[in-house]
């Protein structure tokens, strides 16, 4: 396979923000929007499950990467699916051995995390063309963005939904509880708010880009 | 009169009328409105006042700033955002917290409208998505109800009114005692209904002295302001008609058949908020259907809807969520009833 | 993308023994890793669901600081051996080896998934002491008040659940009553607004009760030494 146009991307420290900032998983490119709406009720449970998904995303594409020789082309989605499978077994696991409750609590996303696109598509685009240095750079990066936009959900969802954060209680007893913030639509409502947010952030930025340059930054 | 002298000038077409505009239009259902509101706080005092003033404050504020940052023109002045506060504000409980009723504003005006770029782009009526988001939000406040015509109700607030922003309004049933009201469950006509079979007087529905959400106690003056609206045709009559239609479609054969079990459709059009929800809130003209075959399907699924939920699903009122649904399928119900060109043919 | 393909000739066919090798590959490093993590955590999961028993035992059942384990097979109770084949019975004593109480598993369909509890039964009062929830999916603020509400909880401080003379199922059936209208032992207070979650409890108490109720009772004394 080395007859494939590879450009190998020098290790910066734009291959770890990237996947923080300009192609955040779940604000820019909106991947894995199963866990992001389903488990983050509260923030412990969206950094259990950002740190599940980070971990299985630098495994499997470390892995992937390591083999981008031996994998031949027609059977590339099986192997990475095998590969992802596997570490996700093992984080089910590890999940178990340290808490019931919050394995309890993320019920079947954790094996879901299999099918997020989020990782299958890292491990196509860029695992499978880049060394291993880069992939876990990058891999991180992507598992950190995909983290903050979990965390940045259940954080607000919990002191809303809960009037608590990370269980701690913030506001006393006589705080009243938004109950559908801890329900499906809440998800919705607090992701929608956070890309307005963002967008209108990005929006700002481009236009003082191009105040000040005279012409569109190529991003 | 014999010395009859004509003054009419005659010319030939076009003759210039004046258009209607969106503002008189709105000022109009304002003043449909008033009364509503007037009866409102006449029966339930003060904090009914308050509530209204909060939510239309709340909404004409969510406005403004949505025009600012959108670098739009102010929309204030085309009153249709008063309609909204206001109509919001009586599809809540009398004593419902003012902090949660401006919160519901806040949702009604920046979810419901802004979004999606203001009036005449909102998919749903603005209003009900307000109230929808307080209903999930906070269940136990916005069923908590109180009795109409207390004797102390221009002197003191309802005890929940001025719960602090954030918390939990206290418990009114010590309160409401206090007031010695006879044999006052807390519950609406259609809670009575619902789970204990009592079926409240007609006189008391039509007139409006029974518990529930601000503005759905009095049918007539409901009925009164419709009126009105569809005399200067500013309202389409039909779609109040089909919604009435709808529900007495449903809940007749089932009261003809078992009249033990459900409630008469007299009962059903003058009980809860089916006939605010008919006349000021299904008639919405930018979310309900624009062709005339289309606005009797919309109607009638609306009417039969709202029956529906009462009758056979866990909620006591189900004419929001109804009309909620009927906005959503409205864009697809006027596609679908595209009245045929004239001398064209079925492809 | 490959935006070169077009000019390059096209790959030759990959033999299908690369393929299997990677396949073949992948698949044995897998499973190695799947088996691998499997034995690490099994000792810590197996202590962590033993934990979880213990704790929920010992709030069911009031006073107990100490635990056995019993298996019904039938009509008979033994001590639990390692292969369980029945329904599992964990028994609780307090520090001199005093029988406080048993308790059991049970489920049933509440509003939105399956209702697992435990729950304490007292054998000298016939009565259910406690209930804990162990995994429930009920709609937070509305179903999941079977948990958070005092009144609710109270209703299992002394809940009559007492044998049948006949020796087959209860003397009265465990039944769930509208709010406020509590007036016998038997009798389970549900709460308003969560009628379908506190009726499902009030079902699977009844339904495992009936049947294990005369079976604990008819074999007390192997529990009671300790």
């Amino acid at each position: 396979m080395a007859s494939l146009p590879n450009q190998q991307e020098t290790i910066t420290l734009d291959t770890f923000l990237r996947g923080l900032w300009q192609e955040n998983p779940v604000f820019v490119m909106l991947l894995g929007m199963c866990p992001v709406l389903a488990v983050t009720n509260s923030a412990i449970n969206a950094l259990a499950m950002g740190l599940a998904s980070t971990f299985v995303l630098v495994a499997s594409n470390s892995l992937v990467s390591l083999m981008r020789h031996f994998i031949p082309k027609q059977v590339r989605i099986a192997t990475y699916i095998i590969i992802i499978a596997t570490f996700v077994t093992m984080v089910d696991y590890a999940i178990q051995a340290i808490s019931l409750e919050l394995y309890n609590a993320l019920g079947a996303f954790i094996q879901l995390i299999v099918v997020n696109c989020m990782i299958l598509g890292r491990a196509e685009a860029y695992a499978s063309k880049q060394r291993l240095g880069a992939t876990i750079i990058n891999g991180l990066g992507i598992g950190a963005g995909f983290t903050f936009a979990l965390l940045c959900l259940g954080i607000v969802r919990e002191i809303l939904g809960a009037g608590s954060l990370f269980g701690f209680d913030l506001f006393g007893d006589q705080f009243q509880p938004w109950v559908v913030m801890i329900l499906p639509p809440g998800g919705f409502f607090v992701l929608g708010a956070w890309l307005l947010l963002f967008n209108w952030l990005r929006t700002r930025r481009e236009a003082k880009l191009l105040e000040t340059e005279g012409a569109p930054h190529d991003g | 009169m014999p010395d009859l002298k004509i003054t009419t000038d005659l010319r030939t077409s076009p003759h210039l009328k004046q258009v209607v505009t969106v503002p008189q239009i709105m000022r109009n259902v304002v003043y449909a409105l008033l009364p509503v509101c007037a009866y409102s706080v006449f029966a339930f005092g003060l904090s009914v006042l308050l509530l209204l003033i909060t939510t239309t404050l709340t909404c004409i504020l969510t406005e403004w700033l949505y025009c600012r940052l959108a670098d739009k023109p102010s929309s204030l002045d085309d009153w249709s955002i008063v309609i909204t506060g206001l109509l919001l504000a009586l599809t809540l409980p009398p004593g419902f917290p003012l902090w949660m009723a401006a919160v519901a504003a806040f949702v009604a005006v920046g979810l419901g409208k802004a979004l999606f770029g203001g009036l005449g782009y909102n998919v749903m009526n603005p209003a009900l998505v307000g109230r929808a988001f307080v209903q999930a939000a906070f269940p136990v406040a916005i069923t908590t109800w109180t009795p109409p015509f207390l004797p102390g109700r221009f002197q003191e607030l309802i005890p929940t009114t001025l719960t602090q922003p954030f918390m939990i309004p206290p418990d009114i049933n010590g309160w409401i005692e206090q007031q010695r009201v006879d044999a006052f469950s807390g519950a609406t006509p259609l809670a009575l209904q619902k789970f204990e079979q009592i079926i409240t007087p007609l006189p008391d529905l039509v007139l409006g002295s029974i518990a529930g959400s601000a503005g759905e106690t009095s049918a007539l003056i409901i009925i009164l302001g419709g009126l009105y609206l569809a005399a200067r045709k500013m309202l389409d009559w039909r779609i109040p008609v089909a919604v009435m239609a709808g529900a007495i479609i449903i809940a007749l054969p089932l009261w003809l058949v078992d009249a033990a079990r459900y409630p008469d459709p007299l009962f059903v059009l003058f009980s809860g908020g089916l006939m605010l929800g008919a006349v000021f809130m299904a008639s919405d003209m930018v979310a309900s259907p624009v062709t005339p075959w289309g606005v009797w399907i919309y109607g009638l699924f609306i009417g039969m809807l709202t029956v529906v939920i009462r009758l056979f699903g866990g909620l006591t009122e189900g004419v929001m969520y109804a009309i909620l649904l009927g906005n959503a399928i409205s864009p697809l119900i006027s596609n679908m009833t595209q009245p045929r060109i004239f001398g064209s043919r079925d492809s | 993308m490959n935006t070169t393909s077009a000019n390059n000739p096209p790959l030759p066919p990959t033999p299908a023994f690369n393929m299997l090798r990677t396949l073949g590959l992948v698949a044995t490093l897998s499973g190695l890793l799947v088996v691998l993590s499997y034995q690490v955590t099994l000792p810590m999961i197996e202590r962590n669901k033993q934990q979880a028993i213990e704790k929920a035992l010992y709030k069911v059942v009031p006073g107990a600081v100490q635990r056995k384990d019993f298996v019904a097979i039938e009509e008979r109770i033994e001590l639990l051996d390692t292969q369980p084949e029945g329904t599992l019975l964990y028994a609780g004593y307090d520090q001199t080896g005093q029988l406080k109480g048993i308790a059991l598993e049970t489920a049933a369909a509440g509003y939105q998934d399956v209702i697992r509890l435990l729950y304490g039964y007292d054998p000298y009062c016939q009565c259910i002491r406690g209930i804990q929830v162990l995994k429930m999916a009920e709609t937070p603020g509305i179903g999941d008040k079977i948990i958070k509400d005092a009144r609710f909880q109270q209703n299992f401080e002394a809940l009559e659940a007492r044998m049948h003379p006949s020796g087959k199922g209860l003397q009265q059936a465990i039944v769930p009553v509208k709010q406020g209208n509590k007036t016998e032992a038997w009798q389970i207070d549900a709460i308003s607004g969560a009628t379908i979650s506190s009726n499902a409890v009030a079902r699977m108490l009844n339904e495992t009760s009936q049947h294990m109720v005369p079976i604990i009772m008819k074999n007390l004394p192997i529990m009671e030494q300790f």
